[in-house]
Formats: structure tokens, sequence, C-alpha cells
């Protein structure tokens, strides 16, 4: 059930060429920001269940939230976050208009960008 | 055999003192790989990076920082976790899970902008604790909270 959702959300992202939603809400004077990427998250322990073969690592090591040209959140991700993986911040303000850029850098190389703007 | 015994204390003395540097090389060389590996995750014991993240500074627990999680976890490949805080000038936040072959699960440095709060989804291998660390202009602070896990997720 969960591996047709995330090859689902793989598609997704495959047709927008992007893998990483936002989402904002403003409320109460507060903006609450929420990310999902679509990565598989492997941390190279996991054997493919055909060939016995262990997968290799594959995760995201590094995740930056841009608040229009400042960096307001810089993360080290680690294998332990669950595959597609899903953040939540808070950003004390924010207005409408503002743009919100995330972007991703895992341990392969590949890397993706999104750019949000807040209603 | 009085000359026998001599040689033979001679060489123990030797081969002792060899095994001494040869064990001593070895640990000083483990060291030094230590310090050369780049500030991502890796695998190591929690106390190994606690120590590689905080060096050797004082982390005293806290009850100002509040972790959000189920106390049992039906499926340990997505355990939802919320931390938020009272704390000011919060700098930073670590998740780690104690048991997981690779502790560090995210540390995410924040700036003045945002709230002390992180909401995330763990992967968590077998029941454990799960420590959040969050760094202050003023010191570190710890907080713990303990998840039951039925079906280990990794």
């Amino acid at each position: 059930m969960q591996e047709k959702k995330s090859s689902l959300l793989w598609a997704v992202a495959r047709i927008q060429m992007s893998s990483i939603k936002i989402r904002t809400k403003r409320k109460d004077g507060e903006t609450q920001i929420r990310m999902l990427i679509a990565h598989p998250m492997e941390h190279g322990r996991n054997r493919d269940a055909k060939t016995n073969a262990l997968i290799p690592a594959h995760f995201i090591q590094e995740l930056t939230v841009k608040l229009n040209k400042n960096v307001i959140i810089n993360g080290k991700i680690g294998a332990n976050i669950s595959k597609d993986p899903f953040f939540s911040f808070m950003l004390r303000g924010g207005n409408a208009g503002d743009k919100i850029t995330i972007s991703w850098l895992d341990n392969l190389g590949n890397k993706d960008t999104q750019v949000h703007v807040v209603k | 055999m009085t000359a026998n015994r001599r040689t033979f204390i001679k060489k123990s003395v030797a081969l002792s003192a060899y095994s001494i540097i040869v064990t001593s090389g070895l640990l000083s060389l483990s060291e030094a790989k230590a310090n050369l590996l780049p500030d991502t995750p890796s695998t190591h014991s929690l106390q190994q990076t606690l120590k590689r993240l905080f060096k050797d500074q004082e982390i005293i627990a806290s009850d100002k920082i509040d972790i959000q999680l189920p106390k049992i976890a039906v499926n340990g490949a997505a355990v939802s976790i919320t931390v938020t805080s009272t704390l000011k000038d919060v700098e930073s936040i670590a998740i780690l899970v104690e048991k997981n072959p690779t502790p560090l699960a995210a540390k995410f440095e924040l700036s003045p902008d945002l709230d002390p709060f992180v909401s995330t989804h763990l992967k968590i291998a077998e029941s454990s604790a799960v420590l959040v660390i969050v760094e202050t202009s003023e010191g570190f602070y710890s907080a713990g909270e303990k998840v039951i896990v039925t079906m280990g997720g990794c």
C-alpha cells in the first residue's frame, strides 16, 4: 500500500518536474511551512527482495530553506528520516508574496529546488 | 638454564613493548580517521555521535523542550515527531534515535525568523529512546522520550 502510494508520488513528481511539494498557511501572525519531498531515503542496509543484493545508500543530506534571499533553515539530514520525507517549520511573521525557496542535495549529488509564494 | 631464563625475559619484555606500540599506534590511527570524518551523519554509536557533534560541551537536561511522539508506534518506518521549545535564542535542533545504527536523524540550524518548532517523520529500527538536543546562545539542552516500536522500520 505504502509502496503504491510512494510510486504514485514519484510519478506525480516526474510530471511536475519537481520532487518538492510546498504548502504554507498564515495564521495568528505566523506562517507554517510544510514540505513533502519525493525521495527513496535508502540507508544502504536494506536488501533487494528479489536479488538479495544490498540497495546502495541514497538519501538527502542537506536541506536549505530560503525566505526571499535569506537562508532561514540549514538542515543536515540522515537516512533515519522516512522515505518521502516530510518537514514542517514555523515562521515568525511572513507576508503574502514572500518567496520560499526549498532545495535539497543527496549523497549521490542529485539536487532539486522549488519556489513557493506565500498567499 | 639461567641464560635461557634471561633471554626469555628479554624477549617477552620486547614483545610486550612492541605490542603496546602497535596497539597505541592503531588507536591513534582510528582517532585520526574519526577526526577526518566530515560533519555528516555516519555509522557511529550515540556516544560517539554526541561527542562528534557537540565536542565536549555540557548538555543540560531541560523541561523546556516538548517532544510529541506516539508512545507506541505500529510502523517504525514513519513515526511522526514534533519538537517545540520555550527556550530563548534557539540556534539549532538535533534529533537522534538512540538504537538506530546511525543515531543522528537530522540537525536543523534555525534563523531567528523561525519559532523553535520542527516536525518530521522518523524511521525507528526498534523500541528506543529519541533524544532531542537544542542549541541556544547560552548552551546545549536535551530532552528524551521513549517509543515502543512493534514493527521495526528500516
